[in-house]
């Protein structure tokens, strides 16, 4: 690997950490610089104000916004994500086992969409402008254009309601044998692969269909080289980096499923408990999944856009 | 939504007849949020029905809700917040983006690499996650819910109007303006914006979708409009109780919801090239 | 004997933006013999590369053959099913595209690529095709044989690009091999070294061919025998020796004539001779500046001229000479990183911000793509009017008679002044942006390879013009051009450019002959109408390593 490639890493990593700052910046402003008096939530508008003095002092809310700011993030990068306002327990431990419930249900969801997605995308750039790819294009576009609670609700109406195979609600914490662990991952599952792989699908045949109008493809076909040849000896390596890119951006669409499915499902994972944090105001709870969520993103668009750079064949 | 009927009947392009079907739709929608106060059957607030989550019938075209109201209704008023509510932040998200990105892309330089690390930063924060911390936050009223997601969609919009006017201010037509001693303004308004207005209503369109799904989801979490008023989301939200049953009063808002996003998705994708991507 | 390709009545129709069909090809015949190079030779739009395209049975996206039979070896390529196409293509007929940069897939290396058809086609084992390859590199007298397959594309130039991509065409041992407009985007030092490659390969193999071409002269080189297309239909078709020396077509005689050396004719007559602009050590560049005040990439380095009222400088070079950067630095649009612009007495500024907007009407620059200088978006009149209202606060009826009188000086109608740019041909685009400089009512004209995009003809048109423009309005050019006949028909003086440096300054009234070497290399390269110029021509080999863009 040439130095150059590596200077391009190098620099790829460091926007991502400068863009981490600026999110994190932006998480802590929106929830304590905006109205809303913390200590008031905490006390309710019945405390008197010695009360909210005295609790703002002590959560040094008096201190410049900076200060704060730099406090709280310290904070997160050492591992102390705070204490609810709600029921006084540590953020960290009421995440930590529900990290792992949602990080299994991104981690299922990930390994059905992605071959199912590339595998439709690509031969649909393959046979463009076929019966089989307009049907593709025509259910992806529908799959993009409904809310996902549309999506899960209608997983519910065919499985629960009409076909009585599965039950409407998980709880992922009293798994005990395979059959139990299907019921409960089924829908959630279900619900998130066609949300995720619906804009995968769409971005994977757009990235080969980019590089099938290519010159080079066009030497292949004027070669007397197949259709599936010209796609997968020609295309497909170069599209490698739109395509990463397209699953990259394509699971970030995971973190927006994840909170409708954890919901409606009422599945145990963090997405859930947010919403929850959000109905009773637990700012440092929300601030933290809010932080778990950006940090999960921006490792998917960077980690995407260094596999890009090493598959550059400019850049070998 | 009806600047892109106007600029077909402007430039005199051919639309496919699908296209056609979801420029109907979404005017169809459009003249429902104008009038419905005027039309609805029974005020929104009122219990008509004496069952709740009542079937579709002759009395009740859509059925009713969880408490006995007239869901007909509640969907024709709905649409006036799905509809105003995308339509007040799209507009403003568009704009600014513009603005920002026309103006990025013609004075370069360090604003540019500001603005452009900035926004790209805000734009690495998922929708929906802005929208809880927002509510969490400050609550939500129409004006923060507008606000939000206005902000929540500058961030693309400046990005997408920013590539295209890079593109243009490539082209010799803007060096020949430069070297003639046109100003920053004159260049932004007269040589670049003419040309990127086509793909910027496609974009307005894309990203109107985006903002009615994301407040759709929002609401539908209970976090969006707030009762007494409800747009589709809050429709589908205080009926969920009725899944169970199959309700329509949980159906029909759902796919009031697709058949907008749905239309606006085939119009856009069956605009001529032309419109579409006019980015040389 | 037999014909190898006999094409009869081929039609091919092409769908239009507006889902109309029109008809880009009536009803063209041809034959081809075996061993017989021909050449199909037009403008741009006259269909030479869609038929060249459906000698392969292929026609590009949008594009189908609506009539007629194009017969290879008594196969019609037309009714054949696209599994029988495939089986054809590469190993009976193979094709050499363009541009070769754009042909090779970026990610595969060189070798892989050139014996693709041996794989697709089962000809022989892999082993073997790698040796027939390296054979073939050297008999394309490609540098390193024996490695140079092993890069990736972007690791060789355009030049040796091109001869690679014959040497993937002619692997397959086809009967037929398309070259369409192969050297036209290389330039002319490199282009000889390819034509005589392509040459020798073909001649030794007995290969027929089709070259697609739109330049007469580079034909005459290569060509058994020339088919004149237009607007897709057959003008003329004859012996080379015969088109050149006896052509009967009107429209060939035109193609000729447009190619005949018109040198600047009389000189012009200025009573006082005044200097207008005078440039001293201008150095101009691209990237961070360094230590020495000098950016990264120099692009230009220390280069001094002057030009006269009422003359012309030419300013020569073959691609990244750096003459269309100094040109940009004298306009003030790439502020040069040292050295001195006197305009017209005055100093001026480095950058176009500086300038005062006297000195921005007096100085005005035209560009290559009128389709990129014109905005799409605005009418002509728009785009005239801005400068008389910007320089000159015409309005109302005073600017609409000036736009009148510039569309009349530029030979364009008066009717054109409601269309927009998309709606004219590329010559009277060019046009119109002459008008758009001279409603400024210049001094200098900035002429930056204005006619290269345009086609033999309407270039040999446009020259004219700016000549007669001169006489009327005493302007002076300063005339950029890697075409040497163009620069030779219209300026006083010519000067040299090569790695970012002036190597010459030649006036042809007084001395014709280059002294230089790299001037003489250059002059030399350019293609003559003789048909015997390129098996004749010695170019010193020292000179072609040094100067060579290999």
């Amino acid at each position: 690997m040439s130095t150059y490639v590596l200077n391009l890493i190098a620099v790829r990593l460091l926007i991502a950490a400068l863009t981490l700052l600026i999110v994190s910046f932006a998480v802590f402003f929106a929830t304590a610089m905006l109205p809303g008096d913390t200590a008031t939530i905490l006390l309710g508008q019945a405390a008197t104000p010695e009360a909210v003095a005295g609790l703002r002092t002590a959560m040094h809310l008096d201190d410049p916004a900076y200060l704060r700011f730099l406090r709280w993030l310290g904070g997160f990068l050492s591992g102390d994500l705070g204490t609810s306002y709600v029921n006084n327990v540590a953020v960290a431990d009421l995440i930590g086992g529900r990290f792992i419930n949602t990080m299994r249900l991104a981690g299922i969801t990930t390994l059905f969409s992605v071959p199912l997605a590339l595998t439709l995308g690509i031969t649909a750039a393959m046979f463009r402008g076929s019966l089989y790819d307009r049907a593709v294009t025509i259910l992806t576009i529908g799959v993009i254009s409904i809310p996902e609670f549309m999506v899960a609700t209608s997983a519910v109406l065919v499985f629960s309601v009409y076909l009585k195979w599965l039950p409407a609600l998980s709880f992922a914490n009293d798994v005990t044998s395979v059959w139990q662990m299907l019921q409960v991952y089924a829908m959630p599952v279900i619900s998130l692969t066609f949300v995720v792989a619906a804009q995968m699908i769409r971005m994977t045949r757009a990235a080969v269909i980019d590089t099938i109008n290519t010159p080079y493809v066009e030497t292949a076909l004027l070669k007397g080289a197949s259709r599936p040849r010209m796609v997968l000896r020609h295309a497909l390596p170069n599209a490698v980096g739109p395509i990463v890119n397209a699953v990259a951006l394509s699971l970030s669409y995971l973190v927006g499923g994840v909170i409708i499915v954890e919901t409606i499902f009422n599945y145990p994972g963090i997405a859930k408990l947010m919403v929850d944090g959000v109905a009773t105001r637990d700012l440092p709870l929300i601030q933290s999944c809010a932080m778990i969520f950006c940090i999960g993103y921006l490792s998917l668009i960077t980690l995407a856009d260094i596999i890009a750079i090493l598959a550059n064949p400019r850049l070998r | 939504m009806t600047q892109s009927a106007t600029l077909s009947q402007k430039f005199g392009y051919r639309f496919s007849w699908v296209g056609m079907i979801g420029l109907s739709i979404m005017l169809f929608w459009g003249i429902i949020a104008l009038i419905a106060p005027h039309i609805i059957p029974h005020p929104v607030g009122e219990i008509v029905d004496e069952d709740y989550f009542g079937a579709i019938s002759s009395r009740f075209w859509l059925g009713s809700d969880y408490l006995g109201r007239d869901m007909l209704s509640r969907i024709l008023m709905g649409a006036r917040y799905t509809v105003g509510i995308s339509l007040a932040a799209v507009s403003i998200a568009c704009f600014c983006g513009v603005v920002l990105g026309m103006t990025a892309a013609v004075v370069g330089g360090w604003l540019d690499a500001a603005l452009s690390r900035f926004l790209d930063a805000m734009n690495s924060i998922p929708g929906k996650l802005s929208g809880l911390v927002v509510v969490a936050a400050v609550g939500s009223s129409i004006t923060v819910l507008i606000v939000t997601l206005a902000v929540i969609y500058t961030p693309g919009a400046y990005r997408f109007a920013r590539a295209l006017a890079v593109n243009i201010n490539t082209m010799d037509y803007i060096t020949v303006a430069r070297t003639r001693g046109e100003g920053i303004f004159y260049i932004i308004r007269s040589e670049i914006l003419p040309n990127i207005t086509g793909p910027v209503l496609a974009d307005l369109g894309l990203r109107f979708v985006f903002i009615v799904l994301l407040l759709s989801g929002l609401s539908f979490l209970g976090l969006g409009v707030q009762p007494p008023y409800a747009d589709w989301g809050a429709l589908v939200h205080e009926n969920v109780g009725g899944l169970p049953f199959g309700a329509p009063a949980v159906i029909v808002p759902s796919l009031a919801i697709a058949s907008l996003t749905i239309s606006v998705n085939l119009l856009i994708d069956n605009l001529p090239q032309k419109i579409r991507d006019r980015n040389a | 004997m037999e014909n190898l390709v006999e094409v009869r009545d081929l039609k091919v129709e092409a769908t239009t933006d507006s889902g109309r069909r029109v008809e880009i090809i009536k009803g063209v015949s041809l034959d081809i013999a075996p061993g017989e190079i021909v050449a199909l030779i037009g403008e741009s739009g006259s269909g030479k590369t869609t038929i060249a395209l459906t000698l392969m049975g292929y026609t590009r996206s949008g594009c189908s053959i609506s009539g007629g039979t194009v017969r290879i070896a008594g196969k019609d390529m037309v009714t054949l099913s696209e599994r029988e196409r495939a089986g054809i293509r590469g190993t009976e007929v193979a094709y050499v595209p363009q541009s070769a940069a754009a042909a090779f897939n970026p990610a595969q290396r060189i070798i892989e690529q050139v014996v693709e058809v041996t794989r697709i086609h089962r000809l022989m084992p892999a082993e073997e095709a790698r040796q027939k390859a390296v054979e073939l590199f050297r008999a394309l007298s490609l540098p390193n044989p024996e490695t140079i397959g092993g890069r990736y594309p972007h690791q060789v130039s355009g030049g040796q690009l091109q001869r690679l991509s014959a040497a993937m065409a002619l692997i397959g041992d086809p009967r037929l091999v398309i070259f369409d407009e192969p050297t036209t985007a290389l330039d002319v030092t490199t282009q000889i070294e390819v034509l005589r490659a392509f040459k020798s390969v073909m001649k030794k193999g007995g290969i027929s061919g089709v070259y697609v071409s739109h330049d007469l002269a580079v034909v005459a080189q290569i060509a058994d025998r020339i088919v004149v297309l237009r607007n897709g239909e057959v003008q003329e078709v004859g012996a080379t020796a015969d088109i050149l020396t006896r052509a009967q077509h009107p429209y060939t005689r035109e193609l000729l004539a447009a190619f005949e050396p018109k040198p600047r004719g009389e000189e012009t007559v200025v009573e006082e001779r005044k200097v207008l602009l005078e440039i001293k050590g201008l150095s101009a560049g691209y990237g961070p500046i360094q230590a020495d005040g000098q950016p990264l990439v120099r692009a230009v380095q220390d280069v001094s001229l002057t030009v006269e009222k009422g003359r012309n400088l030419g300013i020569i070079g073959e691609s990244g000479c750096g003459k269309s950067t100094l040109a940009r630095a004298i306009a003030g649009i790439l502020p040069a990183s040292s050295g001195t612009i006197l305009f017209d007495k005055s100093e001026l500024e480095g950058s176009v911000r500086q300038r005062s907007r006297d000195h921005l009407r007096e100085m005005q620059i035209v560009f290559q793509y009128a389709d990129t200088a014109l905005n799409p978006a605005k009418s002509i009149e728009e785009i005239l009017g801005r400068p008389l209202m910007f320089y000159h606060g015409m309005k109302g009826k005073q600017r609409d008679s000036r736009i009148d009188q510039l569309l009349d000086m530029v030979h364009l109608p008066k009717t054109l002044r409601h269309r927009r740019p998309q709606e004219l041909s590329g010559g009277q685009k060019q046009r119109v942006n002459f008008a758009r400089a001279l409603a400024a009512e210049p001094k200098l004209i900035i002429c930056d390879e204005v006619t290269s995009a345009l086609d033999t003809v309407v270039a040999a048109a446009i020259i004219e013009l700016l000549k007669e423009l001169q006489r009327e309005l005493s302007l002076s050019y300063i005339f950029i051009s890697h075409d040497l006949s163009v620069v030779e028909a219209i300026c006083d003086e010519i000067v040299v450019m090569y790695g970012g440096r002036k190597v010459e300054e030649i006036t042809p009234a007084v001395l014709k002959a280059p002294q230089h070497p790299y001037s003489k290399l250059l002059f030399s390269s350019v293609p003559r109408l003789d048909p015997s110029w390129l098996d004749t021509l010695e170019l010193d080999p020292e000179l072609v390593t040094t100067y060579g863009h290999r």
